[in-house]
């Protein structure tokens, strides 16, 4: 039975970890997500998880002891932010060429510089091509249930490739909400044991991480490219399976008020929820606004998307992150070229908001919706704007 | 004879993460196609002393039962350490071709 719990939810992510019983955790220390793995390394010396927890010297190694770990077969996790992130970048795409599927929990911390601790989902944009499952959760119980689906989904036979769970520091990581907790038998039931393709073992031969040279190189990557668009059908079989045994949906874009909707807002994480109550405040003035959240960004879900915007006049992308000298956000371009070639499309404009953790009010919503009205009669000139930027 | 396969011809056919299954297989990917210099052994400067062999990066140089040094020209890549290294001058790089 799922236990009704208060918990901060770092810890109630490393909780839920536990319960998939990973058996390697190979982890370094780094605000804000590092109450996940330090609670993990608590569980596992209370001996309540049976687990190798490596105390790495940086995430460079922690990222590599997950990858040779995951090729002996176990079951591997780890969590970072930032740039403890941006220093497993070189083991980021060998993770996922290999088919390794491992776990790992970003709580989303502006990269530096400057140095800055707080929330923005600058991080992850960083590591958008590597070739990794990556969602996003918008709130205390998202993240229990993701971090759960996340090993089954990785871990399934025609998937095998690693899964980034992002959830916004200190908005999310530090925050106490109450959650339901699954118990272990449920866990159990769900998310079978790891069936690794193969295993890194003296009997039997396999070579892991081999030359691509350039005669083959063309074939791997499409092949990469492939598995990964592929694993939507997974994606969406593992949610349908959590909605029967426990009765929460998950989409990869969730709509709210999205009926009659002329605006409408894209957001991803946790402000989504912050938008949400906007969105409810302005629908109950009239205004036809709705708000899609963005759960799963890799594979990037086209057909959602383009389903979703119908009808849609002016659509407004909230990114947490900046293409600097690029063509605005990334889930902004990639929203924009996603519709670019359809028939019937909104005016798709940029919000760049709450970077390095600056506030993202109900009121800025609000207003933000205030410029889309606008937009309806007269089209905006510049594709983005830093919201909020003093000065402009 | 049916020509052996060096690649998957398609996509499909790459093994998952581009594992090997079997050991041994860097063998068959001839690095001599690399070559732009073969190494041509003098045998009347030879004296055997084994170096070249010693130093081949590659390890493609092998003594024949008269004690005399070879390259296997399926692998050397023709770097020119041998003929660098050999004391007695017996080695000498010439262009392929």
């Amino acid at each position: 039975m799922s236990k009704r719990i208060g918990m901060e939810i770092a810890l109630a992510a490393a909780e839920a970890v536990a319960l998939c019983r990973p058996e390697v955790i190979a982890a370094y220390p780094i605000t804000p997500n590092t109450h996940i793995p330090e609670h993990l390394s608590d569980i596992v010396a209370d001996g309540r998880l049976d687990a190798e927890f490596i105390c790495v010297e940086s995430e460079h190694t922690a990222l590599s002891a997950c990858c040779g770990a995951s090729g002996t077969g176990a079951r591997a996790f780890t969590a970072t932010s930032s740039q403890g992130l941006a220093y497993m970048t070189e083991i980021i795409p060998i993770a996922s060429a290999m088919r390794l599927p491992i776990v790992m929990i970003i709580g989303n911390r502006a990269l530096s510089g400057p140095i800055n601790i707080w929330n923005d989902q600058s991080d992850v944009m960083y590591q958008r091509d590597a070739g990794w499952i990556s969602m996003f959760a918008n709130n205390g119980q998202e993240v229990i249930d993701m971090s759960i689906q996340s090993f089954k989904i990785a871990e399934h036979r025609d998937v095998m490739l690693p899964v980034n769970l992002n959830l916004d520091g200190f908005q999310l990581t530090h925050v106490v909400e109450p959650m339901e907790m699954p118990d272990q038998a449920e866990v159990d039931a769900f998310l079978p044991s790891f069936k690794p393709l193969a295993t890194l073992h003296p009997d039997k031969v396999v070579s892991m991480g081999t030359l691509g040279l350039p005669d083959i190189f063309n074939e791997a990557m499409e092949a990469k490219d492939e598995v990964l668009k592929n694993s939507r059908k997974v994606i969406l079989d593992v949610w349908k399976e959590w909605k029967q045994k426990f009765g929460r949906t998950y989409e990869p874009i969730e709509s709210c008020k999205m009926k009659g909707a002329e605006i409408a807002l894209v957001s991803m994480g946790s402000m989504g929820e912050t938008a949400e109550v906007a969105v409810d405040e302005l629908r109950k003035q009239g205004v036809p606004v709705g708000l899609l959240k963005l759960r799963l960004w890799r594979p990037f879900p086209f057909k959602d998307l383009k389903k979703a915007v119908k009808g849609v006049k002016v659509l407004v992308v909230l990114d947490r992150a900046v293409s600097f000298g690029g063509p605005g956000g990334p889930a902004f371009s990639e929203v924009r070229s996603a519709l670019y070639n359809e028939p019937d499309k909104p005016f798709v404009m940029n919000e760049i908001i709450g970077l390095g953790g600056r506030d993202v009010r109900v009121e800025d919503f609000v207003k933000i919706v205030e410029k889309a009205q606008k937009a309806l009669k007269t089209k905006p000139k510049d594709d983005y704007e830093i919201y909020g930027v003093r000065g402009s | 004879m049916e020509k052996k396969k060096k690649w998957p011809e398609d996509w499909q056919d790459v093994n998952p993460g581009l594992m090997v299954f079997r050991p041994g297989s860097a063998r068959e990917y001839q690095t001599g196609s690399w070559r732009a210099d073969r190494p041509i052994f003098d045998e009347s400067k030879c004296i055997r002393c084994g170096l070249c062999y010693i130093f081949c990066p590659e390890g493609c140089i092998s003594q024949d039962e008269r004690g005399y040094f070879h390259a296997d020209l399926d692998y050397c890549k023709g770097c020119g350490i041998c003929a660098h290294e050999c004391w007695s001058g017996a080695i000498t790089m010439v262009e392929e071709g």
